[in-house]
């Protein structure tokens, strides 16, 4: 009836390991999976009487609520499990807190951790799916996926693909799994990527990821098809990074003079929440250039599909054992 | 069956369909075709009526994949392709159409697909080829061509564009897994 894929993963833990038909095989779901939320009865029976848990050791509003979403409209049953309820703020670890939780009888873990590797660490010890939600600075799939799906609707009302964009990701990429999702997603679909960010939280080393890098955002301005602006992160930078928060939004705020020196059809980018007036103003952010919204939209089609695909693959293979 | 075959039993089912009137009475009939093949035969049936008695139907595809009860533990993963019916199906005849019956399993879940889209006044049911085989107390209301099948083959059904040609084939060799054949 349709392609039947390689599709094999349980756990989804990083962009970095999956093939280019892996990530097509997602984005191809999601688009799928997208029309379930036009409907007046948005939900779909494929992972009935599943159960997901919300592993969230890091505050999240919009990705905890996006996978619940995600989780209920595929009609699995949906836990939410917070740190700061739970028996770790008694001193559990890791490890003990997921065991116990899959004694229960849970198909799938998300798991969002400061530390980097948490959610790969988590799949080598438990018999459940495992998906990354974002682990330190690390990677955050789901968010370079859901990034890659905005780009590619918007490539198709353009006549254009993926391989033929170049895509800035402006910010602190030093602290960011969101620009390293990113750049793996993207170099791996051919598309050309340009870090740009202050010396200190852009290093040059990424040139040997195949990225381009620069310090000076208005350089590059003229060039770009996407411009992916990252969030400060105040809680994940541990020294004076930057003079100022005014001379950061200087040269590295986007802002509607900016804006109008970019191409006439360029696409304005943020994983969100947004720190208006910082790294980006509200009348870009709010403007016709700006895909943040649909960005949101599409998060819950794209962690259906992840679900679909890891919880189907982990079925089988728990079966097959 | 050969490419011939397959365009005269089309013919034969969209006849059937304008000969049993209740499907053209009332609202626009809206022909839903189970992806891949039954979408194809929607079409097909939509433009033969078309230019029998100039009526436009509403043509939509079913994507039944998120449906299955073997969604999850298949053997191996599908890639659903997607709903698309830019229509409502509420109150109005609805003809779903497959290419192939067999165990009655994918109508199972096109029944249940449908259900979630709205309400539609009834729904009858249409196949190019009955193989016979059922599990499901499932019956087709229009058949282009009854197949007496041994279990164990298998049915294609090759339709263009998906296909390089038209045709129906009986396979005896057949994968040793059970499911419908679509």
């Amino acid at each position: 009836m349709t392609q039947t894929t390689t599709w094999t993963r349980p756990h989804l833990l990083t962009l970095e390991e999956l093939s280019r038909e892996e990530i097509f095989a997602v984005l191809d779901t999601a688009q799928a999976l997208k029309e379930v939320s036009t409907r007046s009865i948005k939900k779909v029976p494929a992972l009935r009487g599943k159960v997901v848990v919300n592993l969230f050791f890091e505050d999240s509003t919009r990705t905890r609520t996006s996978f619940r979403l995600a989780a209920q409209r595929m009609s699995a049953d949906v836990v939410d499990f917070s740190v700061s309820t739970s028996s770790v703020s008694k001193g559990e670890t890791l490890v003990d807190t997921a065991r116990s939780i899959v004694a229960m009888g849970v198909d799938a873990i998300i798991i969002r951790h400061r530390s980097s590797g948490a959610p790969e660490v988590l799949s080598r010890l438990v018999q459940c799916s495992v998906i990354n939600a974002g682990d330190g600075s690390h990677e955050h799939p789901t968010q370079g996926l859901l990034d890659l799906f905005t780009m590619r609707e918007a490539c198709e009302r353009r006549g254009k693909k993926i391989s033929d964009l170049h895509v800035a990701i402006v910010g602190d990429i030093a602290n960011s799994r969101v620009a390293r999702s990113n750049l793996w997603a993207l170099s791996k679909l051919g598309a050309k990527v340009t870090l740009v960010g202050p010396t200190t939280l852009c290093p040059s080393a990424f040139t040997e990821f195949g990225a381009h890098v620069t310090h000076d955002l208005d350089s590059i301005l003229g060039e770009v098809d996407v411009i992916n602006m990252l969030r400060v992160q105040f809680e994940r930078l541990t020294s004076a990074a930057f003079p100022s928060v005014r001379e950061y939004s200087r040269y590295f705020g986007l802002n509607e003079e900016r804006l109008k020196r970019c191409r006439k059809d360029v696409l304005v980018l943020h994983p969100g929440p947004m720190n208006r007036g910082l790294e980006i103003t509200s009348a870009v952010a709010d403007g016709e250039k700006s895909a943040i919204l649909r960005q949101v939209s599409n998060g819950l089609a794209v962690r259906m599909a992840v679900l679909y695909l890891c919880i189907g693959a982990g079925s089988f293979q728990n079966n097959a054992s | 069956m050969a490419a011939d075959d397959v365009a005269q039993t089309v013919r034969q089912i969209s006849q059937q369909i304008l000969t049993a009137g209740e499907l053209m009475a009332g609202g626009t009939l809206a022909l839903v075709g189970i992806r891949r093949r039954g979408e194809i035969l929607a079409q097909r049936i939509a433009a033969a009526i078309y230019t029998e008695t100039n009526r436009t139907l509403e043509v939509g595809a079913l994507d039944i994949t998120m449906y299955r009860d073997d969604v999850v533990g298949n053997r191996s993963i599908i890639i659903p392709m997607g709903t698309e019916m830019n229509f409502r199906i509420d109150d109005r005849p609805v003809l779903l159409l497959d290419d192939v019956l067999h165990t009655g399993r994918s109508v199972r879940a096109a029944l249940d697909a449908l259900v979630d889209f709205g309400r539609p006044r009834f729904i009858r049911l249409a196949v190019l080829v009955d193989r016979g085989g059922r599990e499901f107390p499932i019956s087709a209301d229009f058949v282009g061509r009854r197949l007496e099948v041994p279990d164990k083959s298998r049915v294609r059904v090759s339709l263009k564009p998906i296909d390089s040609d038209d045709a129906v084939f009986v396979e005896s060799t057949t994968p040793a897994t059970g499911g419908d054949s679509r």
